[in-house]
């Protein structure tokens, strides 16, 4: 049995049709109004796994290195991946043959809704909103089938991966139903809740203009009314600021502003309200429990969209999934950030940056001094804080542009689309574009070349060193402290005379690679549509852009914390203890690898490495000695063509990597710091290789794959 | 200290899984060549508790113990699979590169009592006059392990 339609389905279905598909099929069996649907059940799912090779995808993302150790933006990695061979990767004939009739049997054409309905999850699984994807007004037959395959997708989606305990999701095991059902376009929708969350004896009805869409994904505020729930009086009214609704466009759904007539006016009349109590009361009593209910009017129709049994989500200490989750912004909620990032955040940083570069605290009396270093402090807290509330939601831009590229273009490389987000004029290639220029000066210069090489900083060349001095400060952030203007002149000096025996990357290939890309894609939209796919890839580029460029006002705030911290410890200050760690180039992320032994003790064996996977973040190919990078010291010692190996790329430390042959970052993903520069440059790169910085030593021969994602030594 | 012991765990665990898939398994691939002509033959096996010989048992009339008499110079391949697709993903194998040769002094008893427990059905295939036991002295094991982890461990 492929499809079973809402009339057939029987209790001991549930592990064919899933949850949503059997509590509808009661509701509509019990003579309740609910859209008419089918179920295309696990079988349907299991035979194009079967038939796809997917599987096997499914199998090498989840074991090339355990789920337990990815991080949260290495399960978005693995999903987008996944979700990419079900794009391209169509139907068997034998079953799209048999869901297409019925399909069309059944709706006739008209618009339907395409939900997940995954079996085998318990109550305390349900509860977690949005793991699975559901789709409205979706049109045509074929596109119909693509949804089925988007939201089969969804069972390996990266919140699913992130409560896989829960979820108890398994590759042998686990399956996923699909609910296709008619599209109801009520013009008035919401949830009602059997039992209100924070008073056991209430109901609660949260409700809204247009469909529940807006609702559920939060986009629209509800009106919210709380009820008695054996007299059913309203005990308490919320009227929402009502400014948007969610309707059915031509394909799909959008977010439109409220009409003034309807703003003025709550989205159900007391006798609506009246009518979803009683229907909240009258499935309570069907399903023996209380339930939540999402519900719509279509004109006086009442139709009931989905009943589950009222479940909470107990989040343990620690658990920051929902957080995670949380930053799965709109598009709305993006354009706003980016406005608060470029025309608030930024400006101000860089404005504070400027004012503490320029005051000298050597000038400072003691007391002055300690109360400058605890205000230096308390700002950089509230910058980090903006940073996490702000810039980190705002990195979802480049996640949501990917998405959408993929969904239009299907392409082979689930990444193309970071290449058409590169060459945005990161703030870390323009820093490094200003070294190049300086190591063009020391290429065509044979006197001070010689001056560099024998460590003479002090004599001659004086327009140049006040350039580099003028540099240092940027990026000698991280040497050791106290190291004096010499020490930064010969560090720098010694970096722009390798920087000088390369000459810079041409641009011109990447330029007209990403140029083929952008027409391509914006090719496929018309009119208004092509103004929004416009919107999108420009919100995604920014995104991309601010990914790095906010990592580097940020360092320049937090190294003159260090100034001010630094010149108080040399002066013996008693610096409070919480100040004490330096702040500049800590790592941002990642875990702590220290170097350590390699012998298990007392087996008589020596572990090595000879091949270590990892994410392959930046495509290309590079042999070439290792350099492991644990402190700034060892940044300034780069020599060019080695392969950088570090933790975590910091964007404070991104100028040595244009003389890097290739580039292995313990912390994974396709999208951090490391692989965007490295992207920038054309540069092999593999991340998410957790053992790097223990199983490979500064000076080993190591060839990185940036096509495999795999680094071999030796 | 606690974190000490959990990197010392973590380095244990390839040799932990070394010494699982050693114990469980009863047949090795054991390569041999002739004039460099690569040869292979299944073999039962046993390993030692070190971890450092492993053990096989052999007639003296076949191909693979003229070969090795020949240059002791071997490999031996663990692994398991299950013979189904998964195993590209699942599967651990594991190659040992060292030294055989027919062991007839101390430790031969110990070994051959370790080997009979485990292979209780080669009892008197080992024990006819024209059968040799040989010992293969391991230099290191190769260990791939996620589709492309290598990882080696080497006898110090």
């Amino acid at each position: 049995m492929l499809v079973l339609p809402f009339e057939k389905i029987r209790p001991n279905h549930a592990s064919l049709v899933g949850g949503k598909a059997l509590s509808l099929a009661v509701l509509a069996q019990s003579g309740m109004v609910v859209p008419d649907g089918l179920a295309v059940t696990t079988n349907a799912y299991h035979e194009y796994l079967a038939a796809s090779g997917i599987e096997n995808q499914i199998r090498r993302e989840l074991t090339w290195r355990p789920v337990d150790q990815m991080r949260w933006e290495e399960m978005w990695d693995a999903s987008l991946r996944i979700r990419n061979a079900f794009l391209r990767t169509p139907m068997p004939s034998r079953l799209r043959r048999a869901l297409a009739r019925a399909v069309e049997q059944r709706f006739e054409g008209k618009p339907v809704a395409v939900r997940s309905s995954a079996p085998g999850e318990d109550s305390s699984t349900q509860s977690f909103a949005g793991l699975h994807e559901s789709y409205l007004n979706v049109r045509d037959t074929e596109s119909v089938l693509e949804h089925i395959r988007l939201v089969w997708a969804s069972l390996w989606s990266d919140a699913a991966l992130l409560y896989r305990k829960e979820l108890g999701l398994d590759i042998e095991k686990s399956a996923m139903a699909v609910v296709v059902q008619e599209l109801v376009s009520g013009s008035r929708s919401g949830v009602v809740f059997g039992r209100h969350p924070v008073k056991p004896d209430c109901v609660a009805i949260e409700a809204v203009h247009g469909l529940n869409q807006g609702l559920v994904d939060g986009s629209v505020a509800p009106d919210r009314w709380t009820l008695d729930r054996r007299s059913g009086d309203v005990v308490d009214f919320h009227a929402a600021e009502r400014e948007a609704y969610v309707a059915l466009s031509r394909s799909g759904i959008a977010v439109r502003p409220l009409p003034k007539a309807k703003a003025k006016r709550p989205p159900l009349t007391d006798g609506d309200v009246k009518r979803v109590y009683a229907k909240a009361i009258e499935l309570g009593e069907e399903f023996l429990e209380p339930q939540d209910v999402e519900w719509t009017f279509k004109s006086s129709r009442l139709y009931v969209l989905q009943s589950r049994a009222i479940t909470t989500t107990a989040a343990g200490e620690g658990d920051n999934r929902s957080w995670y989750l949380s930053l799965r912004r709109s598009i709305d909620n993006l354009r706003d950030l980016r406005g608060q990032i470029e025309n608030d955040l930024i400006p101000k940083m860089e404005a504070e940056a400027r004012r503490w570069e320029k005051a000298d605290v050597t000038a400072l009396h003691d007391k002055e001094l300690l109360n400058e270093v605890s205000r230096r402090y308390a700002r950089y807290e509230a910058w980090l804080g903006r940073y996490w509330d702000e810039c980190i939601p705002f990195a979802h831009g480049v996640r949501l542009f990917g998405q959408f590229y993929n969904d239009v273009m299907q392409p082979a490389d689930p990444y193309e689309f970071a290449t058409l987000l590169s060459g945005s004029g990161l703030l870390s290639v323009e820093r490094n574009n200003a070294l190049q220029r300086l190591a063009e000066r020391v290429r065509a210069d044979k006197l001070l070349r010689t001056a560099l090489a024998s460590g003479e900083v002090r004599s001659g060349h004086s327009s140049f060193w006040k350039e580099v001095d003028k540099s240092s400060a940027e990026f000698s952030a991280g040497l050791s402290e106290g190291s004096g203007i010499d020490e930064a002149r010969k560090a720098l000096g010694a970096l722009l005379l390798q920087m000088a025996t390369r000459t810079a990357t041409p641009e011109n290939s990447a330029r007209k690679r990403r140029q083929t890309l952008e027409r391509a894609f914006l090719a496929k939209f018309r009119g208004k549509k092509r103004r929004e796919a416009e919107e999108v890839l420009d919100l995604g580029r920014a995104s991309y852009r601010l990914r790095d460029d906010d990592n580097i006002y940020l360092g320049r705030i937090a190294r003159q914390v260090d100034v001010a911290r630094d010149e108080a410890k040399r002066r013996k200050l008693k610096v409070p203890n919480h100040f004490k760690g330096r702040l500049a180039m800590r790592p941002t992320g990642g875990q702590q690898h220290a170097a350590e032994g390699r012998e298990p003790s007392g087996s008589g064996f020596v572990l090595r490495a000879r091949q270590l996977s990892g994410q392959p973040a930046g495509p290309g190919f590079a042999s070439g000695i290792a350099r492991v990078v644990r402190s700034p010291e060892d940044l300034f010692a780069f020599r060019s063509g080695e392969v950088l190996v570090c933790d975590a790329v910091d964007p404070t430390m991104t100028f040595v990597m244009p003389l890097a042959g290739g580039i292995v970052e313990c912390r994974g993903g396709m999208l951090v710091h490391g692989a965007i520069i490295a992207r920038e440059y054309g540069i092999p790169c593999v991340t998410g290789v957790s053992k790097a910085l223990r199983m490979i030593d500064t000076g080993a021969q190591v060839q990185v794959d940036g096509y495999l994602g795999v680094v071999t030594i030796g | 200290m606690a974190d000490k012991e959990s990197k010392a765990a973590r380095d244990n665990e390839a040799l932990e899984t070394l010494r699982r898939l050693l114990t469980s398994q009863q047949v090795a691939v054991l390569a041999t060549h002739k004039e460099g002509q690569p040869y292979g033959s299944l073999v039962g096996f046993t390993a030692s508790r070190d971890l450092k010989s492993l053990f096989f048992a052999t007639s003296r009339t076949t191909r693979k113990f003229a070969n090795l008499a020949a240059d002791g110079r071997v490999a031996m391949t663990f692994d398991d699979r299950s013979h189904a697709e998964a195993d590209f993903y699942e599967a651990v194998g594991v190659t040992a590169c060292g030294h055989a040769a027919e062991i007839t002094k101390s430790p031969r008893s110990r070994a051959l009592k370790q080997f009979l427990a485990k292979h209780p059905h080669l009892h008197d295939f080992v024990m006819s006059p024209h059968c040799a036991f040989v010992r293969v002295r391991v230099e290191k094991y190769v260990m791939v392990r996620r589709f492309q982890e290598v990882v080696e461990l080497v006898v110090s």
